[in-house]
């Protein structure tokens, strides 16, 4: 079916600005993508897995400018010993990274995935966003298969001694950066990989991660406090038999955010959690959209998302599980929740199930609500004032989200962060 | 010490006016009881006292070491010596007991100008008062209230008392959900605290607490007045034949 003009000629624009790299071996791949997205065309305002984020600024043919924040404060996993792979404004800055040498793992940086020759990195790039685009579209990770500029291919074949830490700087106010990376978890490997930064002006992110049987990848994510950044991301997960993949992201700023989690249990007995925290104020809008598909026996997958909006803040979550016939045994949990500080602020979610096994455990909650004002009272009169009290609370709405994180020490980061934020903004 | 003179309140909400011109002193030292029917304002006196919402005061004052109650925010009441143990103790998930006890104890003395207790010295503290009332280390862990039982609400209630250290506390039918054991626990807790510094106002509908609890004066409540005011014999005086009697005298 032919697109309407409008999207076609949206499409059209943006693609007019874009520069697809040489890239000899994933070239098939990116012309294939590149195909996919004209097909489907960018996302528009009336499409209706784009209801409630208006995609028009992370479409555009040019990005909207973007103040770059600077702070002497410490950064997000700053006292963490791992290995630092750093990216200035979605280019890969040899100098500022560390030596990409490490037991257990290969890293290797996209460009030199097909001189090096390594195939399971040739064989996964685009392959695993491609699965993703069915049954619900996904255009700008199309785009960003076609167009990606750099990334990285992480192999694990053991358990290194210490997280993978991509870092994202932003330095540019009008960059406009598109990131693809591709992760092998081999089987009985484990890795963490922690995200951290603004990235970019505008900023466009796709990771595939193959996760092979018994293999285990930890993913901690914080989104960076510059405020004016945009950044759509999308990460495609697919698990083997008893692998395990446990993420969770953090958003404390920044005008938009869409983050899509596409899951796929392919193997028995998988574990899979997608977790996120965010706190917004102002014209922050913060859209979480998940996709879990169980198609194998006795999987698990939770989905813990909690929000704070104030001051005329949107989040956004869409989540759905998508248990496939003969997938029994599956035990699916689906939560999203917003505390809003206010009468401005908004939250606006759309949880799905979709059933075709008759011996599963699926359940979903979404709730909105206030301060709880009994609780507030009781922690008030015992000599706790009240600001202080309403950030013990809004701390206590989140924890659900970040116990999710297995690591204390990380966790902990995270809080500090939650707990910066808090005082930043009380 | 605590000084309530003709306190008249209603709901803010609703035309319901609840208190009738409630007059009470509590002296330094002494422990009185308020008794009385359902529904006669014995839990409302209590947070109206402790700065809750929901209620508004159309008359009266309430002062406490001459210093207006009623002007004063909760968290100010709580700061200035004065302490609720609740009826009905609030769970909150998320929030750890010890981080809560901590957090309480150092904003009352940052708000009293005194130091702040270390970690060590405050863990020192909780762990000596805990043992006293029998609550383990995996209730100070865990969530406030989340999980606990009637009786572990109400010993972690006076828990919370004793590290406060109050200068004025009301029990609000501290009794109410426990069980004979359950309830020597907890007024074993009380008594502890009690010395010549420290006022004790408690909310009962049975006598059974003040057995253990002995109270110094007894007050009959009903329909938002202090109607009868005696020693701990008209406690035992409404066991054995309830408050008809005595609501009759009066009317």
């Amino acid at each position: 079916m032919a697109l309407p003009d409008v999207k076609q000629s949206a499409t059209e624009a943006r693609l007019a600005t874009l520069r697809m790299p040489e890239a000899g071996c994933t070239r098939d791949a990116r012309e294939a993508a590149l195909a996919r997205l004209r097909a489907m065309g960018l996302p528009g305002r009336r499409d209706e897995y784009w209801k409630y984020t208006r995609p028009d600024t992370l479409i555009s043919p040019e990005a909207p400018k973007a103040e770059v924040f600077h702070t002497d404060e410490p950064m997000v996993f700053d006292g963490f010993d791992r290995l630092k792979i750093v990216f200035v404004d979605g280019v890969f800055s040899p100098e500022d990274s560390d030596d990409l040498t490490l037991e257990g793992v290969s890293i290797d940086r996209l460009e030199d995935i097909c001189c090096k020759d390594i195939h399971w990195a040739k064989q996964l790039y685009g392959v695993l966003e491609e699965r993703g685009q069915t049954p619900v579209q996904r255009p700008l990770a199309a785009l960003n298969t076609a167009f990606a500029q750099d990334g990285v291919a992480i192999h694990v074949t053991g358990k290194p001694s210490k997280p993978i830490s991509l870092i994202y700087r932003h330095d540019s106010e009008s960059s406009d950066a598109i990131l693809h990376h591709v992760i092998r978890v081999e089987s009985g490997a484990e890795v963490t990989i922690l995200e951290n930064g603004p990235a970019a002006s505008r900023f466009n992110k796709c990771i595939e991660i193959d996760i092979a049987d018994g293999g285990t990848l930890h993913h901690v994510r914080a989104q960076g406090r510059d405020h004016q950044r945009r950044a759509a991301t999308h990460m495609f997960t697919r698990l083997g038999k008893d692998s395990v993949y446990k993420s969770f992201t953090l958003t404390v700023n920044g005008v938009l955010t869409r983050n899509e989690q596409v899951v796929e249990l392919t193997g028995d007995d998988a574990v899979a959690h997608v977790a996120g925290a965010c706190v917004g104020d102002g014209d922050f809008h913060h859209d979480d959209t998940v996709f879990i598909t169980h198609d194998a026996v006795n999987c698990e997958s939770r989905q813990v998302f909690k929000k704070v909006l104030r001051n005329g803040a949107t989040g956004v979550f869409q989540g759905k599980i998508l248990v496939k016939e003969g997938a029994q045994k599956t035990d699916g949990y689906q939560i999203s929740q917003s505390l809003l500080l206010d009468d401005d602020s908004q939250f606006l979610a759309k949880p799905e199930l979709e059933i075709y096994a008759d011996d599963v455990a699926c359940s979903h909650g979404s709730t909105s609500g206030a301060i709880d004002e009994t609780a507030l009272f009781y922690l008030r009169s015992r000599g706790v004032p009240a600001k202080e009290a309403t950030n013990m609370l809004t701390l206590a709405f989140l924890a659900e989200a970040v116990e999710e994180i297995e690591d204390e020490a990380l966790a902990e980061d995270i809080v500090s962060r939650l707990e910066g934020w808090l005082a930043r903004h009380s | 010490m605590l000084e309530i003179k003709n306190l008249h309140v209603k709901l803010e909400e609703e035309e319901k006016q609840i208190l009738k011109g409630v007059d009470l002193t509590v002296e330094a030292g002494k422990v009185h009881a308020i008794m009385g029917p359902n529904g006669s304002g014995k839990s409302t006196l209590s947070y109206v006292l402790s700065g809750r919402d929901g209620y508004e005061v159309t008359e009266g004052s309430a002062t406490l070491d001459g210093a207006d109650l009623l002007e004063m925010e909760p968290e100010e009441r709580a700061a200035a010596g004065l302490f609720l143990a609740f009826q009905y103790p609030v769970e909150i998930p998320g929030v750890g007991n010890m981080t809560f006890l901590r957090t309480a104890v150092n904003a009352q003395r940052k708000a009293r100008g005194e130091e702040e207790l270390s970690a060590a010295d405050f863990l020192k503290l909780v762990r000596e008062k805990a043992k006293s009332l029998k609550i383990d280390a995996d209730m100070l862990k865990r969530p406030v209230n989340v999980g606990f039982s009637g009786g572990e609400k109400k010993r972690n209630e006076i828990l919370q008392m004793a590290m406060l250290e109050p200068k004025m506390c009301i029990l609000d039918e501290t009794d109410s959900g426990l069980d004979v054991d359950a309830m020597k626990l907890v007024a074993e807790g009380v008594n502890a605290l009690r010395d010549e510094g420290r006022g004790f106002l408690v909310i009962t509908h049975y006598q059974r607490l003040l057995d253990h609890i002995k109270p110094d004066v007894v007050h009959i409540m009903a329909d938002g007045r202090i109607v009868k005011t005696g020693g701990p014999e008209l406690a035992l005086e409404v066991e054995n034949n309830g408050y008809a009697d005595i609501l009759a005298e009066v009317n």
